[in-house]
């Protein structure tokens, strides 16, 4: 009994050493794998986009995780991945801690969408009440042309680059105390599909496939035109809060990650991203991917004449 | 030979467990002390104002979050305590054998349901029903987090007292039974109260339990940073709080060190009530 168990206990220390040493996100062992953590914006689209990657080219591994913008800029610092997604821009402060030089992909582009439950009557909100909101200086809907409730307000946590994004761009200062601060997007549209009062920031690929919610049309300024993130709303920027979506990775970009990265990048990419409620890159944010990734632009006319979309 | 070897093993494992107890309070302590460079104790410990990632300036106190958790555990144990001591009692007092041998693993595997399943549980299920039945808009608040967390003490403070209640002495009983008393006047007059110290050990070491919880809070409360005003409100944990920042906080920061001094008080509020804990339980044993 005792040789039974000791034997057991052999195999068990030899197997969790064998784990420890072959580690997951370098190039030693015989699958090379590719380790994607960050924004949970991203994360549903970048998971299609490496299935579909994987499925393309059978022998490469990729591995998608969210927990927020802020968790997958961390990771690239520590080293724990090779590509970072995020919502938002890298700090200044954030660049200048990697050992290697970062370098920025812009995979897509999100309109940030505004969602109250179905049966609010409010259907429009301009920038300026959106932030007296967030700033708890407006709490109830009657206030805005809604019902007498208090407003029940949603929100991300501070690891997340949406959170960041929609201060900076929207609140300009601190967000009121009383905001929930949901686990990740998926859990913004659960809450405001059951509060009534409910109001919520998600990216625009959660807001598929959702009767119980409405997107908000949101106005520039009180008295402009309130738009809705369409597809044309947001690609003439008439939408007033929509954002690169990007991804980050330091030092020698290896070529499996380089693939990959052409991959999102490339037509077929952009639709998956379409697909899957986000935006493609404009000209511009495309001339510079290709650049970085030593790539030749598909299908461009030089000199003057406008490429079209394909 | 043979003796001292296996002596010398289990003095090794003995050491090695007060060894890694040391060594998480020194780390604590260790990593804790930077934070007080920048931050003065009065913040950090009256200041309700928890924001590190201010958009002006940031802010470190947990006065917020240690009510919070407070609230919480104080919650749990309302709920948890007049459960536990019924099923306890009646386990080991009224219950036949048969169904004893059925009770008693039921309550051990609810302690075995991981706290995630039971976060789930808490926004699928508990959630709506609170919402509806206190009309607010949703059912994440404090009330969701107490219940929750009254479920995952139970089992803990089930045993605990279901072991007092056995260790009353039979003549207590007897004697209870022969004054004339009827079961049920025996079991509440005289069997919980002899077997008091133990209750109160077990609901001791069940506040512990729930203090420390990180992931059912995380997910059922809300996590608003405001400081709650009463049960129905959402509120933030220092659990929560230390959860959810630390994946993202940049090493050597103060903000790095903060979250340390909030585990660091979260240490030695579960240290004290564990303390308690166990010394009214060496009391009672030298009766």
């Amino acid at each position: 009994m005792k040789r039974i168990v000791l034997g057991f206990m052999l195999i068990a220390g030899v197997n969790l050493f064998a784990e420890t040493t072959n580690s997951s996100d370098t190039n030693t062992t015989n699958k090379p794998m590719i380790q994607i953590k960050g924004s949970d914006t991203l994360v549903n689209a970048v998971q299609v986009l490496a299935e579909k990657y994987m499925a393309k080219n059978p022998g490469k591994v990729l591995s998608v995780t969210g927990g927020g913008s802020g968790t997958g800029i961390a990771a690239l610092l520590n080293g724990t991945c090779s590509i970072a997604d995020s919502s938002r821009e890298m700090k200044d402060k954030e660049k200048s801690m990697a050992k290697d030089k970062v370098n920025e992909i812009v995979v897509g582009i999100d309109g940030l969408s505004v969602i109250v439950n179905k049966k609010n009557k409010v259907s429009t909100l301009t920038i300026e009440q959106l932030g007296k909101i967030y700033r708890g200086e407006v709490t109830n809907w009657k206030e805005l042309g809604g019902s007498n409730t208090p407003i029940s307000l949603y929100g991300r946590q501070p690891n997340s680059g949406t959170f960041d994004f929609f201060r900076e761009h929207v609140v300009k200062a601190d967000y009121s105390k009383q905001v929930k601060e949901m686990n990740g997007n998926a859990q913004i549209v659960e809450s405001v599909k059951t509060a009534v009062s409910g109001i919520g920031y998600v990216g625009a690929g959660y807001t598929q496939n959702s009767k119980e919610i409405k997107v908000l049309a949101i106005s520039a300024k009180t008295g402009e035109k309130a738009y809705k993130p369409t597809f044309t709303n947001v690609e003439t920027k008439l939408y007033p809060i929509s954002r690169p979506l990007y991804q980050y990775v330091s030092g020698n970009i290896s070529e499996d990650v380089k693939s990959f990265l052409a991959y999102e990048v490339s037509s077929e990419g952009q639709k998956i991203m379409t697909e899957e409620g986000f935006f493609p890159i404009n000209e511009k944010q495309k001339e510079s991917n290709y650049a970085l990734l030593g790539i030749q632009k598909e299908k461009v006319v030089k000199g003057g004449a406008r490429a079209k979309k394909s | 030979m043979k003796e001292a070897s296996i002596h010398g093993c289990f003095l090794f494992n003995g050491l090695l467990v007060v060894l890694i107890l040391v060594g998480i309070f020194s780390l604590l302590v260790w990593a804790s002390i930077p934070a007080f460079k920048e931050i003065s104790i009065k913040e950090f410990l009256f200041s309700s104002n928890w924001n590190p990632t201010s958009y002006v300036k940031p802010s470190y106190g947990i006065l917020s979050m240690l009510v919070s958790t407070l609230i919480v555990t104080i919650g749990a144990m309302i709920f948890a305590v007049p459960i536990s001591i019924g099923t306890a009692a009646f386990i080991s007092d009224i219950a036949s054998s048969r169904v004893r041998e059925i009770a008693k693993p039921v309550v051990e595997i609810l302690a075995s349901i991981p706290s995630v399943v039971i976060g789930f549980i808490g926004i699928t299920l508990v959630g709506p029903y609170i919402a509806k039945i206190f009309h607010l808009p949703d059912g994440l608040n404090a009330i969701n987090g107490s219940i929750l967390l009254g479920i995952m003490a139970l089992p803990t403070i089930i045993s605990l007292t279901e072991d007092a209640l056995k260790s009353v002495p039979k003549s207590y009983t007897e004697a209870s039974l022969a004054l004339g008393a009827t079961k049920w006047q025996t079991i509440i007059k005289v069997r919980i109260p002899a077997a008091a110290s133990g209750i109160i050990a077990a609901i001791m070491l069940g506040m512990g339990r729930a203090i420390g919880e990180t992931m059912t809070v995380l997910m059922a409360t809300g996590c608003a940073n405001a400081m709650p005003t009463g049960l129905t409100d959402s509120v933030r944990t220092m659990t929560s709080a230390i959860a959810i920042e630390l994946g993202e906080v940049a090493y050597g920061s103060t903000h790095y060190y903060a979250l340390f001094a909030v585990a660091l008080a979260l240490f030695l509020i579960t240290f004290a009530v564990n303390l308690t804990a166990d010394i009214i339980f060496n009391r009672r044993s030298k009766l």
